[in-house]
């Protein structure tokens, strides 16, 4: 028995040792890529963003750094512009030779992002919900997949609302694309008639919104209720909201359920007539717990507002960053490869309580939460479930059923269980 | 559920403490069943869900207990609480650090609770609806009208048959004539589809003929519900609504024959996967039926091996494109009415083809509305750059930053003065100010000096509009900002169920005819106004009359920029105020000036106008894609300058200028 | 007129020609690719990209700073010749992955199933699998290369055309153009145009078949590419502009009337111009996406056009090297701002972030640019041409307003 101890004791020690000649090879400062848009039409939802990153490799650096090194953030605007994004992933992967990037907000800027991590091996965390059906080697997907928010909202307004139509409104871009494919094939597996889906796509930045208010409300003349799911992005959901409480879309009768509004976009407006309209997230800024009180006050004391919110995706960045963090102190480096692999398996307490854990496919096992706009601009919480594991490829596409993404096993992302094939390696962009 | 999980576990955990045990809760319990009732049923009352409430509801509603009305009504606004230390339900009110608990049954104080053992309890709005539907009956009489009112809401959102006689008798005894009226209307609605007799129904039918409330068509769209069914040949006694072709818009081939599939009727057709799953799982000795598999990567050796695989009968035989028409051709599809009797559909197909034509003339009004409004948004936009561009040949590419100027002037001011109607009343003739004081600023340090070079003055504000851009994106961050509309705005004008408007586009609208009328005043009744169309014909000769033209073009600069201004407060209220704002509607502003005709203020109307209408068109026939309307739109207006180049409005003559 | 004395009329051209090799040869030695190593491949390939904006500059000169037309609409054929190619290289990389991952199934794939599978690689981003009929010639190199010249050449005729014919000129002719591109990139941004909507085409990097290649050398290739077009492009404006030709089109922007009335048929060559300039903005195009590595509707957004028309401004009208100093200065300068290069400037109670400002700084020195210096920075060589007679004189004028010099052909270059 003291042999063994001894042993483990001696093999901890080699361990610490090796971990510490390898600390010493990581190069001082490290630096952490921010690569979210400070301009442009994303700016409204990105710029919080990099304030929270800024916020957290501050908090990391009074708490000692990774590594004994300190942090140094590496802070890029791409402006909203897609073909930006890869220029300046091209530029802080080889000009700054930052060690991880956290950025994009849209999908189609991950995307652009995509080849270029991929070709010079970077490290990518991405913080927000997303279509899914993407599984890359170098980024993390902290956000929600599909069937962590779209499939148990549309699931809440089958079950708990009994909705029998749905609209679904999105921006014209391909995270509302794909979802609405994936929700549409959904709601027809579960019974709802192909005509009894409406589905609309405006650009960014629409305001315009009388004509589709009143075509959604018109949904509902054969007697059906209808429910709206809203994919609409950015600050077009000003006056998409403004309309509805103007035409008086009571949530009684149209429940309006939005995967890209949160707290930060409803500071934007008043809310008192949308009172009872709902969101889905993985976090909400009312959620009661120890952690997300400290967050919240760690969070106004840096940006010195008290007025200002907190939300879902500045949470996927507390988790992504903190398990980026103990990941590099496990592997004892911040080379891609050795934190990547440490990145499996790592868990951290999420701010709603529980905890979330990096699964091999890249995506995070999170709680779902649904709730409902209170008229102070919050979230009443009305159901939160319990961990749920991020699907990379959906079930509820016939093509994508039998893919899965397995980087530890099978080290492929868009593996074909059917023919126990690796479709391919890279990203298909 | 994990948020439920704490709850029961708590819930069980003093239910066994709490329940058998203590003599308080016992003496309680005496004193009034409604919460025994509640603790029988503590899980679902504590998270209740759509399907389950049901149980609790008609249990409370049975024990005919006065307070159970309350109870559910204050169940639904999220009042009732559970203190998890005794495991009983509780109004409750927030005192800080306590909540202040009161009796369900009596409505006395019961003491307080430390603020982490009550959890407040929060019915979603499924089971608000459910809940809804079971308080209409007591409400349907309530003293109160606007009680009243709600439950004729709620029994309208989802009528059943049980509701029929309590509101039936509740329209004896009804004071108020707008709700004696809703009444009546929504009891013809539900005799429609559940009274007794079938003349009492096609009566009602009839009556909501003249109608076009949502709730009357859903009425007799839910009594028009079909069934699609296949079979050999048309049934007899069934109430058939239509026979479908195969092969029609209705019915796809393709569609019809799954049908047929799914009901056994046929065998189903292989898909290309599926053959060739077929085939690799016949492979043997690199070859499939005899066919090499080298040959296999063609459509030809494909369809040949696998003939041969069902030759030998290894694989079920190819469907063919003969067979599947043969299938279809030896069954008939209908749609069959849920409703058995004819008599009754009939009626309300009759119905509901009028509704639905007046349906249908009513939404081109609506539609109408909306163009309007747009068409007033567009000439907001636009008049100013109508008086710099039109009047004074200069194009200001700044314009649509001076609409955000104005726009966060409105916002300033909020901040500024809370309330709302007052701080619009301040913003409106500051934002002129703000965006008349930037205008004239521009024309005397940049615009006058490139009076003869068009061309350039549109670059040079265009250096102006993304430093305004920039500008504003310092000061006041990229986030939208709030310009809320004072409360009489919000809401809409109704005309019925099908034409709405909301008033603050009424507002906008009317913001329009009022600087119509204002420009056209001050362009053709004052002396500014002749000035100014003096020095728009020949500045020289102008001039020489003693008229100062650089006084003028600045007053006219700063008057076109003013009302930019106000266009912007009025975009905020009903959009999103952000640094790009004026980024969207400059193009827009341009082409409305460019086919209403330069040079003219009726020009720009009409311009609006038929830009306005024509987009909503363009939407109204394609109302799932909204950028499709704005392409064809900009395609329209490419056009349309080929034909008049001059825009809808041509100046003649010497004012033409050229 | 020999090329002799067309190369000594026009002695800019040696010296731009020059330059441009000296910056090209120098570019090669440090990059990363094919020598030292000094400069990054990312810088590499912004330097490329540069270069196709010059030569679309040039191209935009050409257009504006001699025929008069401020077309705001020229990034629209640049974009589509950026989607002509980039259609190709989406293809052909995508045909390569499906066919390999094809081949490990048991049954050799049919042509048919490949193409399938490339439409549901491609398209499964924006909801759909099947190729629509614009892809019909994305699988064929040299057609795919032909609409690169094709597509932006047709539109600009066709648009020309319409313009033209009914005389629609100064800013109705501006707002015209702008109106065409907006209603572009609308379209494109719609998922129902085929070309993938707001994502559009991604990973053009990635040359199909040469997957072993490294970026480091992809880059100088392309940044070789770009130099040769720009060098071929300028020779031929300088060539357009110089002769009869060059000063038929100045005389139309001077006094379009009384050219007509000399008896020149004005349309026809304002058509010709801008048809020409189209085509290559598409070419400049099609170099330009690949370095960039995506495009995307926003691309030929209405503000692309208006940069482009800036960048000449401030290069300077009128003269060829001037376009496309003024695109390679502001377009590398926004770029070292934009990345944070430039050092923030403490003021005590502000701190200037360049990352914040410069927008700013770039719409006042436009202004003034235009306000107090309208030759641009290319007008600095006139002052220099006063003490080194070697350096050329200017080409062109700079507009037809009052104080432009209408200079007599043929006496200028003494």
């Amino acid at each position: 028995m003291t042999r063994t101890l001894k042993l483990t004791g001696v093999a901890a020690a080699a361990l610490v040792a090796a971990g510490a000649a390898s600390a010493q090879d990581v190069e001082c400062p490290i630096k952490v890529g921010v690569l979210h848009s400070l301009s442009g039409t994303m700016a409204i939802s990105e710029t919080t963003l990099k304030d929270t990153m800024e916020m957290l490799i501050e908090k990391q650096n009074e708490a000692g750094g990774v590594l004994g090194c300190d942090l140094e953030a590496v802070v890029k605007d791409p402006a909203s512009d897609w073909p930006l994004f890869a220029e300046k992933a091209r530029e802080l992967l080889t000009t700054d030779d930052v060690d991880v990037i956290f950025g994009s907000w849209t999908s189609a800027s991950r995307k652009a992002v995509l080849p270029v991590i991929e070709e010079l091996n970077g490290l990518f965390f991405y913080p927000v919900q997303y279509e899914g059906e993407e599984s890359s080697k170098n980024v993390f997907y902290t956000g929600a997949a599909p069937n962590q928010q779209a499939i148990p909202a549309v699931d809440y307004f089958l079950e708990e609302l009994g909705i029998e139509k749905f609209a679904l409104l999105g921006t014209d871009y391909v995270y509302p694309r794909t979802t609405n494919n994936i929700l549409e094939s959904y709601l027809m597996d579960n019974g709802i008639a192909e005509e009894d889906i409406f589905v609309n796509y405006t650009p960014f930045g629409h305001s315009d919104w009388s004509t589709i208010v009143s075509d959604v409300q018109d949904l509902s003349a054969d007697g059906s209720l209808v429910g709206v799911i809203s994919t609409i992005n950015g600050d077009a959901n000003v006056g998409f909201y403004k309309e509805l409480a103007a035409q008086g879309v009571d949530a009684a009768d149209i429940p309006v359920v939005a995967f890209s509004v949160g707290e930060e976009e409803l500071s934007g407006f008043d809310t008192s007539n949308l009172v009872g309209h709902l969101a889905a997230w993985n976090y909400f800024m009312s959620a009661d717990t120890p952690e997300n009180e400290e967050f919240i006050a760690q969070w106004h004391e840096y940006i010195g507002d008290d007025s200002r919110v907190t939300n879902d995706p500045m949470e996927a960045h507390y988790i992504g960053f903190n398990m980026w963090v103990n990941a590099a102190e496990e592997a004892g480096t911040t080379d891609v490869d050795a934190v990547r692999e440490a990145m499996w398996g790592q868990e951290f307490p999420n701010l709603t309580g529980g905890t979330a854990v990096m699964n091999t496919n890249h995506h995070l096992s999170k709680p779902v939460l649904i709730g409902e706009i209170r008229a102070d601009g919050q979230f009443d919480i009305i159901t939160q479930t319990e961990e749920v594991p991020g699907d990379a490829w959906t079930d509820f596409l016939p093509e994508s059923a039998p893919l899965k993404s397995d980087w530890q096993e099978l080290e492929c992302g868009m593996y074909n269980t059917e023919t126990e094939t690796c479709v391919q390696i890279k990203s298909n962009y | 559920m994990p948020r439920v999980l704490p709850i029961v576990f708590a819930l069980v955990l003093c239910a066994c403490a709490a329940l058998p045990g203590t003599g308080r809760a016992q003496q309680d319990d005496a004193a009034s069943d409604l919460q025994s009732i509640l603790q029988t049923h503590a899980e679902e009352v504590a998270d209740p869900g759509r399907r389950t409430v049901g149980a609790v509801i008609d249990d409370l509603v049975a024990s005919g207990l006065p307070s159970a009305a309350t109870f559910l009504e204050r169940w639904a606004d999220r009042e009732v609480y559970l203190n998890t230390e005794d495991g009983r339900f509780y109004y409750a009110e927030d005192e800080g650090e306590t909540y202040a608990l009161t009796n369900i049954a009596t409505g006395e104080p019961a003491g307080s609770a430390p603020e982490d053992a009550v959890e407040e309890i929060r019915p979603n709005g499924g089971v608000r609806r459910v809940i809804g539907s079971a308080l209409v009956q007591f409400q349907l009489s309530d003293p109160d009208p606007a009680v009243r009112s709600d439950a004729l809401d709620a029994l309208a959102r989802r009528p059943n048959a049980e509701q029929l006689a309590p509101l039936r008798n509740s329209i004896e005894g009804e004071q108020d004539p707008a709700i004696r009226a809703r009444k009546e209307r929504l009891a013809a609605i539900l005799s429609a589809r559940f009274a007794d007799s079938t003349e009492d129904r096609i009566e009602a039918i009839s009556s909501l003929a003249s109608g076009l409330s949502l709730e009357a068509r859903a009425s007799l769209s839910q009594i028009l519900e079909t069934q699609q069914r296949v079979a050999e040949s048309l049934p007899e006694d069934a109430n058939i609504a239509t026979e479908l072709e195969p092969g029609s818009d209705a019915l796809p081939a393709a569609e019809a024959y799954a049908r047929l599939v799914d009901e056994g009727l046929a065998p189903a057709a292989q898909s290309r996967e599926e053959i060739k799953a077929a085939l690799t799982a016949n492979l043997a000795d690199g070859r499939v039926g005899g066919v090499p598999v080298g040959q296999l990567g063609t459509e030809a050796g494909r369809a040949r091996a696998y003939a041969a695989l069902a030759e030998a009968g290894t694989v079920p035989p190819l469907v063919t494109d003969e067979s599947r028409a043969e299938a279809l051709a030896s069954h008939v599809f209908y749609l069959e009415y849920d409703e058995p009797d004819p008599a009754i559909t009939d009626a309300a197909r009759t119905a509901l083809d009028e509704v639905e034509t007046r349906v249908f003339l009513n939404q081109m009004a609506d539609l109408g509305l909306d163009a309007l409004s747009l068409a007033s948004i567009y000439f907001l936009a636009a008049i100013g750059l109508a008086i710099t561009f039109g009047v004074m040949g200069v194009i200001n590419m700044a314009h649509g930053e001076f609409i955000m100027m104005g726009a966060y002037t409105g916002y300033v001011v909020q901040q500024i003065i809370p309330d709302y109607t007052m701080s619009l009343i301040v913003a409106l003739p500051l934002a002129f100010a703000v965006t008349f004081g930037a205008g004239v600023a521009l024309e005397r340090l940049v615009i006058r000096w490139l009076y003869h070079r068009p061309l350039e003055t549109l670059l040079a504000t265009f250096g102006i509009s993304i430093m305004l851009q920039q500008l504003a994106k310092n000061i006041f961050g990229t986030q939208a900002r709030p310009l809320t509309s004072p409360g009489w705005l919000d809401g809409a004008w109704v005309v019925n169920d099908v034409i709405a408007i909301s008033n603050i586009r009424i507002a906008i609208f009317v913001l329009a005819l009022i600087f119509l009328a204002l420009i056209l005043f001050v362009l053709n009744r004052t002396r500014l106004g002749l000035e100014v169309r003096a020095v728009t014909q020949n500045p020289g000769m102008a001039g020489s009359m003693g008229i100062n033209p650089d006084r003028i073009n600045m007053l006219t600069f700063g008057l076109g920029s003013g009302i930019a201004g106000i266009a912007g407060v009025a975009i905020g209220l009903y959009a999103q105020v952000t640094s790009e704002m004026g980024a969207n509607y400059i193009v827009q502003s341009f082409m409305t000036v460019v086919v209403g005709g330069v040079g003219n203020v009726w020009g720009t109307l009409a311009g609006a106008t038929l830009i306005g209408v024509l987009q909503k068109g363009i939407e109204w026939f394609n109302p799932s894609n909204t950028l499709a309307a704005q392409t064809y739109m900009i395609l329209f207006v490419i056009f349309f300058i080929q034909f008049r180049p001059k825009g809808i409005v041509a100046l003649k003559g010497r004012a033409a200028g050229d | 007129m020999t090329r002799k004395t067309f190369l000594t009329e026009n002695r800019s051209i040696f010296w731009f020609l020059l330059a441009l090799a000296v910056f090209t040869l120098v570019v090669t030695v440090l990059s990363t690719g094919a020598g030292t190593g000094a400069i990054s491949t990312s810088f590499v390939k912004t330097l490329g990209r540069t270069l196709c904006l010059m030569l679309v500059a040039v191209a935009m000169d050409v257009v504006w700073g001699y025929t008069g037309i401020l077309s705001l609409g020229h990034m629209a054929f640049f974009g589509l010749g950026g989607y002509m190619i980039g259609m190709w290289l989406m293809y052909a990389r995508t045909e390569i992955i499906v066919a390999e991952s094809l081949a490990a199934a048991a049954i050799p794939p049919t042509p048919q199933e490949i193409h399938d599978a490339v439409g549901t690689q491609i398209f499964g981003v924006v909801g759909a699998s099947e190729f629509p009929a614009i892809w019909f010639f994305a699988s064929s190199f040299w057609a795919q290369m032909a609409l690169v010249v094709l597509v932006p050449g047709i539109l600009a005729l066709v648009f020309g055309w319409l313009a033209f014919r009914s005389r629609v000129t100064g800013v109705y002719l501006s707002i015209l153009t702008q109106a065409m591109t907006l209603a572009l990139s609308l379209y494109l941004f719609q998922n129902d145009s085929g070309l993938r909507g707001n994502n559009g085409l991604s990973g053009l990097q990635n040359l199909p078949g040469l997957d072993a290649v490294p970026q480091s050398l992809v880059s100088i290739w392309f940044f070789w590419g770009s130099a040769a077009a720009l060098a071929a492009g300028y020779l031929l404006f300088a060539w357009v502009v110089s002769g009869k030709m060059g000063s038929v089109i100045r005389g139309i922007r001077d006094n379009e009337s009384r050219v007509r009335f000399l008896g020149y048929h004005v349309e026809s060559y304002k058509l010709f111009v801008f048809t020409l300039t189209g085509i290559v903005a598409g070419i400049a195009g099609a170099l330009y996406y690949p370095q960039a590595g995506i495009i995307n509707p926003n691309e030929i957004a209405p503000i692309a056009s208006i940069y482009l028309a800036v960048w000449v401004a401030i290069g300077g009208r009128g003269r060829l090297y001037g376009a496309a100093i003024g695109a390679g200065v502001v377009s590398l300068l926004s770029s070292w701002f934009t990345s944070g290069g430039a050092p923030d400037i403490p003021l005590g109670f502000y701190t200037i972030q360049w990352t914040d400002w410069w927008l700013v700084l770039l719409g006042v020195s436009f202004v003034a640019v235009t306000l107090l210096a309208p030759k641009g920075i290319g007008g600095l060589f006139d002052l220099m041409g006063r003490t080194h007679p070697v350096m050329p004189a200017r080409v062109g004028g700079y507009g037809p307003d009052k104080g432009a010099r209408r200079k007599s052909e043929g006496e200028e270059e003494k």
